[in-house]
């Protein structure tokens, strides 16, 4: 039985993650054929766009942490990163619209080179040394905010960033989009992908095969802190202004939406296109929240999307969980 | 693991006996130096109102965060803490008020509003443990359903609305005093207290120590891991409800969107500081007592001398790194 299944070992986890991640999207189209089919404006163009240019920060954050995850680790900083970047991406909308794109992506940037140097220099776990990141960004972003929200330039054109359309798309959602392209070519048509996946799948052995285990995490955290970043910065461009309290539990919404996707937390598995599809889903569950409440049969409080959203993690990863547990029986 | 850490260089026994030392006492040395720094620095720092301000600041953190210690030390984590006091935070005046049923009499109802919410924050973490024993799901996963489901449910309880009250029975347990103590601080003296005396003397404590340390070694010698594991996630969800009643009593008022938001992460840190690392088979109770007075006194040293509070949470930041970091020096010799 043993030397069977260890035959079959390394197949079994794969193909039961293709599944999951087959099951994610499949949810995510029959949530969308349900929504068109009971709502009349659902599928309008205003609904859609409004939904993609809010939720393009959520999928930018989760993009990076599921890279993360896939190395094992885990960035519990993402939240504080945006609402910092919001700041910093506020205070020099003024110059130039790049110029608060470029000073987001950097607070991004320095906090992603924090976090890598701290887990592969100092070897303090994820958890810990993100979550101290975490604080250390709060506080930044307070300091230069001076504890109020920094209004943008409304001159500089820095608002179109989260504001504007770019070929009928609103801008941040094509931003999201090619954030996960890169992502998706990073992590399946090149070689740092199966990096990536060998760090998770056991970092001392990745380390014994001669891979470049602290380069790949010190790039992993830097992209995480860069996706975190761009976000901040869609955050200042499209409320007017940056934000330091934002963001708060950010970290862990996209942690649920990288499981939803069939991420395991365990890492050395996972899909770029299943986070995306995840994301979407749990952001979906408001969505239709609020165009029910529109029919007037029922009149469900905004505060039911965390109680649906957590039912639904809490679904998923049972599932998971039990096509894990036939496998390993099987 | 030791053959592949090559970039360490050995280390001289005494260098290490050192590590072992500040690792051991560091947390206890920090507090102590910054005692003597504010008694040296800080006007009117030896007072009766110094120390019960900062106690009181304190007393829901560490209550939180002893439980937080125990599922920690069977390797686990619990992340819906805050979300659990929401909860209790929520049920607790809507009992006493009549919201759910009148209950005519009000020390009936007192009682019940101690009661009750403890018991359903202590059955969540039941169902906390449950999900990680039944179907293997990590503590971090399974415990990150109620942390974004347990709040909406707070929510929508209260629909959202603030409970604003005055009961002074119910408030005893945040405004009371005994013998000129904080009630708060003494539930928490006694929370530790009893956490402590668990851990060192008796057969749980035992238990919870070794399925952290090696949970097959522990099942293998006969202890029951998936009931030690799942009483550890009941103390610490009912521990958590303790703390939201402390907490909306306090404030006369209970807003399920903030009781307890954020305390999650705050628990983590104080149980981090105090020397009980992430990786399970160890519990410091004192250490994460003196973990979170020091993350306290940090703070207060801070805004006592005019930095900013901002300044404080970048302060706390690398407080957390460099206590870890000397504790696992000293861990990996």
């Amino acid at each position: 039985m043993t030397t069977y299944l260890s035959f079959l070992g390394p197949l079994a986890p794969r193909s039961t993650i293709a599944l999951a991640r087959l099951g994610v999207i499949a949810a995510l189209i029959a949530l969308i054929v349900f929504g068109a089919l009971r709502y009349d404006n659902f599928l309008s163009s205003y609904n859609a766009l409004s939904f993609l240019r809010y939720n393009s920060m959520f999928a930018l954050i989760a993009l990076g942490m599921a890279l993360v995850i896939m190395t094992g680790g885990i960035d519990l900083s993402v939240g504080g990163t945006a609402a910092m970047a919001s700041v910093v991406a506020a205070i020099f909308s003024p110059y130039h619209w790049a110029a608060g794109l470029a000073g987001g992506l950097a607070a991004g940037l320095v906090v992603g080179i924090i976090n890598g140097v701290v887990i592969t220099r100092l070897k303090i776990q994820p958890f810990i040394a993100t979550l101290a990141a975490m604080l250390a960004a709060y506080g930044t972003g307070l300091l230069l905010a001076g504890n109020q929200s920094v209004s943008v330039s409304y001159d500089s054109g820095f608002t179109e960033i989260g504001q504007g359309d770019f070929l009928g798309f609103p801008i941040p959602a094509w931003i999201a989009l090619a954030f996960y392209i890169a992502g998706w070519i990073a992590l399946e048509r090149h070689p740092v992908g199966r990096r990536v996946l060998a760090i998770g799948d056991g970092e001392a052995t990745a380390k014994l095969m001669g891979l470049k285990v602290e380069k790949t995490l010190m790039g992993v955290y830097i992209t995480s802190g860069l996706c975190a970043g761009m976000a901040g910065v869609i955050l200042a461009a499209q409320f007017g202004a940056g934000q330091p309290t934002e963001g708060v539990g950010w970290e862990l919404f996209a942690i649920a939406s990288v499981v939803v996707g069939g991420t395991l937390l365990t890492g050395g598995v996972g899909s770029i296109g299943a986070t995306l599809a995840g994301a979407l889903l749990l952001a979906m569950v408001f969505n239709i929240l609020n165009f029910e409440n529109g029919l007037g049969w029922i009149s469900l409080s905004a505060y039911w999307q965390s109680v649906i959203r957590g039912l639904f993690l809490l679904a998923v990863v049972i599932l998971q969980a039990k096509i894990a547990g036939a496998r390993a029986n099987g | 693991m030791t053959t592949l850490d090559t970039t360490t260089p050995a280390q001289t026994p005494a260098k290490r006996s050192s590590l072992i030392w500040i690792s051991r006492y560091g947390t206890l040395v920090a507090f102590l130096a910054l005692i003597a720094f504010n008694m040296a620095v800080t006007p009117n720092f030896l007072s009766w109102q110094t120390l019960n301000v900062n106690l009181t600041q304190v007393a829901t953190i560490v209550i939180v965060a002893v439980g937080m210690t125990l599922v920690i030390a069977t390797g686990g984590i619990d992340l819906s803490v805050g979300s659990l006091m929401a909860i209790s935070g929520a049920l607790a005046p809507m009992i006493f008020l009549g919201t759910i049923y009148p209950i005519p009499s009000p020390a009936l109802a007192v009682t019940l509003a101690f009661i009750v919410p403890v018991v359903v924050a202590g059955a969540l973490g039941w169902f906390n443990g449950f999900l990680i024993t039944r179907w293997s799901i990590q503590p971090i996963v399974a415990t990150l359903v109620l942390f974004i489901a347990g709040r909406g449910i707070a929510q929508v309880m209260t629909n959202g609305n603030l409970q604003v009250f005055r009961n002074d029975a119910f408030q005893f347990i945040a405004l009371g005093r005994v013998f000129g103590i904080p009630t708060q601080v003494i539930i928490m003296a006694v929370v530790v207290a009893l956490a402590a005396f668990v851990i060192r003397r008796t057969g749980f404590g035992r238990q919870i120590i070794a399925v952290g340390g090696n949970e097959k070694a522990a099942r293998l010698s006969g202890i029951p891991a998936v009931r030690v594991k799942r009483l550890v996630y009941v103390v610490s969800g009912a521990l958590a409800g303790i703390a939201g009643l402390v907490v909306v009593a306090r404030n006369s008022a209970s807003d399920a969107n903030l009781v307890g938001l954020g305390m999650e992460l705050d628990a983590i840190a104080a149980v981090a500081v105090g020397g009980t690392l992430l990786t399970g088979g160890r519990a410091y109770v004192l250490g994460t007592l003196l973990g979170a007075c020091v993350i306290q006194l940090v703070r207060y040293t801070l805004l006592a001398n005019g930095v900013p509070d901002a300044a404080a949470l970048v302060v706390k930041a690398g407080l957390i790194v460099a206590a870890v970091f000397i504790q696992q020096r000293a861990e990996r010799g």
